[in-house]
């Protein structure tokens, strides 16, 4: 036995820091260890014991149980339901845990329109029907929807409620309300042409199966855009919790708006005020119109607080960026407090309305300083630094200032010299 | 070659990705319409025939349980919104708090959610009577129509809610355009 084996140890502490949480950074990846690599003579020790390749394990795998990342109620949504799932109405991601841009189903923030409460869906007896001012009201079963042609695109959700402040602990804490999966479906424009679309029509409501059969209306231009009718969620079929067994996909819009449960579209000729729609009554027209589609936004997610690094030396910062304005074109990180902004390196090819992974390698001199990041979309729509808001408005900053609508504002995570690393705002 | 090309673009005609139709799915029918359509716009269109008065109204809100989450005619205190402000018609309406059958633009929006999403645990049980009836209870509280005021399909679309035109239009959506005109962040 010439060779030195990759010790136990070293693969749990890798899979730990997967995990995430508290000094995830302190423990060194197992990914890409030198080791000197001389083949064993004779039999080989195993070095791990086996998981049982069970009927379950056959049937629907599951992940190491050294992977350990759970959702989160959002404390923001603190108020109480009563049902046993969540007991909130908002779960939160854990996106400090999170690798390349696609969130598990299973781990996908949820929200829900008042209590936690999901309907039990037979796909076999749900229909969508669409109808109103359309030339034939039409029912789809699910089977129909399968006929059509079928679109699959990545697309971030993000919950209007995702306001990070200077109370939160962790990036769970402060941007967990958004998530980006796979979506595959029909087109909402072609079951629209399919109908006959009027040419009175200016709005749709769309609703869902819930038991408050929850209602939110739509501009048609943005209906006959890119709204998806879907079916398919990374891969499977969509999850009860994200909308079984078939929603609405509003690229760039406010959470609320990707309609779970879709039973129902009805085109109309006016903003119908109906349900959600109440829940979106402003004052302002311009805290209205912040408030509807999403501003380009980012976040790093590794270092991000309550973790801990280790000792001075290189690290890739590694954060999403987003934007309800299309695709990200630009990512900038800085590590000095704002002050000089580096280009970041983006993973892979940005999609429109679709988490981007970005990446940064930092030689951390062990001094005390802040890191951050900030985004440009393709439509020239940058992420601005809550002063910068405030500024625009013309209206004094202060620290409890609230960025009005959508809360786009740049997330500084503070390192400590110790490596401790802690909410800039706080 | 005529006639080639003749069958070439008859070829084109009925390839599904030009016809843009597919003629998958079944004509709702009215009935299933009328059980289904539960939107009612400003305009009062969907509103089912019926009718109700605050006095009614007072009575179901006790008997329904709505006291229990909503308190004491709407006032509050309990795990849901008030449906009554505190403040009266002197203050100006953006300061009376978020409340639903004050500060909704339109009364059909109040009858819509009643009807839609309470009482909960027991949602869309409630007749067009009982809705009608509940919503004429709820605008009287806030002062927004008296007491005797019959409710019904015609009478509802035309309450004037105290907000009149004091509230933000939603920006026309485009494609590819900001957030908001002008706005670069």
């Amino acid at each position: 036995m010439g060779s030195k084996p990759t010790s136990r140890r070293d693969i749990l502490k890798g899979g730990a820091a997967l995990a995430g949480g508290i000094a995830a950074l302190s423990q060194k990846p197992a990914f890409g260890q030198e080791h000197d690599h001389v083949m064993a003579v004779g039999g080989a020790p195993n070095d791990y014991p086996m998981i049982l390749g069970s009927k379950e394990e056959i049937e629907y795998g599951h992940r190491s149980k050294y992977v350990t990342s759970m959702r989160m109620m959002h404390p923001m949504g603190g108020r109480m339901s009563p049902d046993d799932f969540g007991k909130v109405f908002h779960v939160a991601s854990p996106l400090q845990d999170s690798v390349g841009v696609v969130t598990p189903s299973s781990l996908h923030y949820v929200a829900t329109t008042r209590g936690s409460y999901m309907p039990d869906i037979d796909p076999k007896v749900h229909t969508l029907t669409i109808h109103g001012l359309v030339d034939q009201a039409l029912t789809f079963t699910m089977d129909d929807l399968r006929r059509f042609p079928s679109v699959t695109r990545l697309q971030f959700i993000e919950c209007a409620g995702n306001r990070h402040n200077g109370k939160q602990k962790t990036v769970q804490e402060s941007h967990g309300m958004t998530s980006c999966a796979e979506w595959t479906g029909v087109l909402l424009s072609t079951l629209l042409k399919e109908c006959g679309l009027k040419g009175s029509a200016t709005w749709f409501v769309a609703e869902g199966a819930e038991e408050v059969k929850g209602a939110s209306s739509m501009p048609i231009a943005k209906g006959m855009d890119d709204v998806l009718v879907a079916y398919g969620m990374n891969g499977e079929a969509i999850r009860p919790q994200n909308g079984f067994p078939v929603r609405l996909c509003v690229p760039g819009f406010e959470g609320i708006f990707n309609t779970k449960y879709l039973r129902r579209i009805k085109v109309v000729d006016r903003y119908y005020m109906n349900y959600n729609d109440y829940g979106h009554l402003d004052k302002d027209p311009k805290e209205a119109a912040l408030g509807f589609q999403m501003g380009p936004k980012s976040v790093i997610t590794r270092p991000s607080g309550s973790m801990r690094l280790p000792g001075k030396g290189y690290y890739e910062i590694t954060g999403l960026a987003w934007s309800g304005g299309g695709a990200i074109r630009t990512v900038e990180v800085s590590t000095d407090g704002g002050k000089k902004w580096n280009k970041a390196e983006i993973k892979a090819t940005p999609q429109r309305m679709a988490h981007t992974r970005f990446g940064y390698m930092w030689n951390w001199d062990g001094n005390e300083t802040e890191i951050m990041s900030r985004c440009t979309d393709e439509i020239g729509q940058q992420q601005p630094t809550r002063e910068q808001v405030a500024q625009y408005w013309n209206v004094p900053f202060e620290r409890d200032y609230r960025v009005p609508g959508l809360d786009n504002s740049v997330m500084p995570w503070k390192i400590g010299r110790d490596g401790s690393v802690t909410n800039g705002l706080a | 070659m005529g006639s080639l090309r003749l069958i070439a673009i008859a070829l084109l005609v009925s390839s599904p990705a030009f016809a843009q139709t597919y003629g998958v799915g079944r004509p709702t029918t009215p009935e299933e319409l009328r059980r289904l359509d539960i939107s009612i716009g400003p305009a009062g269109e969907e509103l089912p025939v019926g009718h109700g008065t605050a006095k009614e109204g007072a009575v179901l809100f006790q008997r329904k349980g709505c006291v229990g989450c909503h308190g004491k005619a709407g006032i509050g205190g309990g795990p849901a919104p008030a449906l009554q402000s505190k403040k009266g018609a002197e203050v100006p309406i953006w300061d009376r708090g978020h409340i639903l059958p004050l500060s909704a633009p339109f009364a059909t929006t109040v009858w819509d959610y009643i009807h839609r999403a309470m009482p909960v645990g027991n949602e869309g049980t409630l007749t067009p009577d009982e809705v009608y009836s509940l919503t004429a209870y709820l605008l009287f509280v806030n002062k927004v129509i008296p007491e005797d005021e019959v409710l019904d399909k015609q009478s509802l679309p035309k309450v004037k809610m105290p907000i009149g035109d004091d509230y933000a239009r939603l920006p026309q959506w485009k494609a590819g355009a900001p957030r908001l005109e002008g706005y670069p962040y």
